[in-house]
């Protein structure tokens, strides 16, 4: 599935998107920011308080405990502060 | 009668005249048009803004757009809605964001431009850096934005 960062989330880990293939027992949006926080310190320090990170799934925003199976496009952000 | 709404999400500016000729032109059954425009500020919290920069997430931010727009067209009797947001570097004095919303009646017009800005600022993936003296640093969201959207979903 396709991962994309934005704002602070994406200047910490240092990229915009990518790819990745989590293993099965990865089920939730949370378990997602468990799991890409361990991949290096970038990501830790991207994921360190996951309860602020809002997140999406195929363009709608989605609690932390949404399943993730069949999502094309998983997004992590900041809370939002355009208008 | 409601014309589709126009959504659009760009860097350049918007002219507000213009975009209510848009929404009115040919139409006599409108007798309100609400607009709501955002401004860059040049100061904030007593330190001067040199510029703000605007992300988005193309996409989700014209798909989330769309879902509070017909979201307001079910809860208000409105003939129109233009919803602009502009994106890239801004400096202070200009437009950020455009809302119009048409109707028979004001009451409809004027409530309906709130809850589209009220839903807009807490919910639409814009992400804004700010520029000052001090460097250049991420806009904390604000907890008053989601109060004023609690406030629509009170009975």
């Amino acid at each position: 599935m396709k991962v994309k960062y934005f704002a602070w989330v994406r200047e910490r880990i240092g990229k915009s998107e990518e790819t990745v293939e989590p293993p099965a027992n990865v089920r939730t949006v949370g378990d997602l920011m468990t799991w890409l926080a361990r991949r290096g310190e970038t990501y830790a320090h991207a994921f360190e308080k996951p309860r602020v990170i809002r997140a999406a799934i195929d363009h709608a925003h989605v609690k932390q405990d949404a399943v993730i199976a069949g999502a094309r496009e998983i997004a992590f952000f900041p809370p939002m502060t355009g208008g | 009668m409601t014309a589709k709404p126009t959504i659009r999400i760009q860097q350049a500016d918007f002219d507000i005249a213009r975009e209510i000729a848009a929404l009115t032109n040919g139409r006599t059954d409108i007798g309100a048009v609400v607009s709501f425009s955002g401004i860059c500020r040049g100061n904030e919290n007593g330190e001067d803004i040199a510029a703000l920069t605007l992300e988005h997430y193309p996409g989700m931010a014209e798909a989330e757009i769309a879902r509070h727009v017909e979201s307001a067209m079910s809860r208000w009797p409105l003939s129109g809605v233009s919803v602009i947001h502009r994106v890239g570097r801004i400096n202070p004095g200009e437009n950020i964001v455009l809302v119009l919303t048409a109707s028979q009646h004001r009451q409809a017009a004027f409530a309906a431009a709130e809850f589209l800005m009220d839903y807009l600022k807490a919910n639409a993936p814009f992400w804004k850096r700010e520029e000052s003296a001090a460097g250049t640093a991420w806009v904390d969201a604000r907890t008053h934005d989601d109060a004023a959207v609690a406030r629509w979903t009170k009975s």
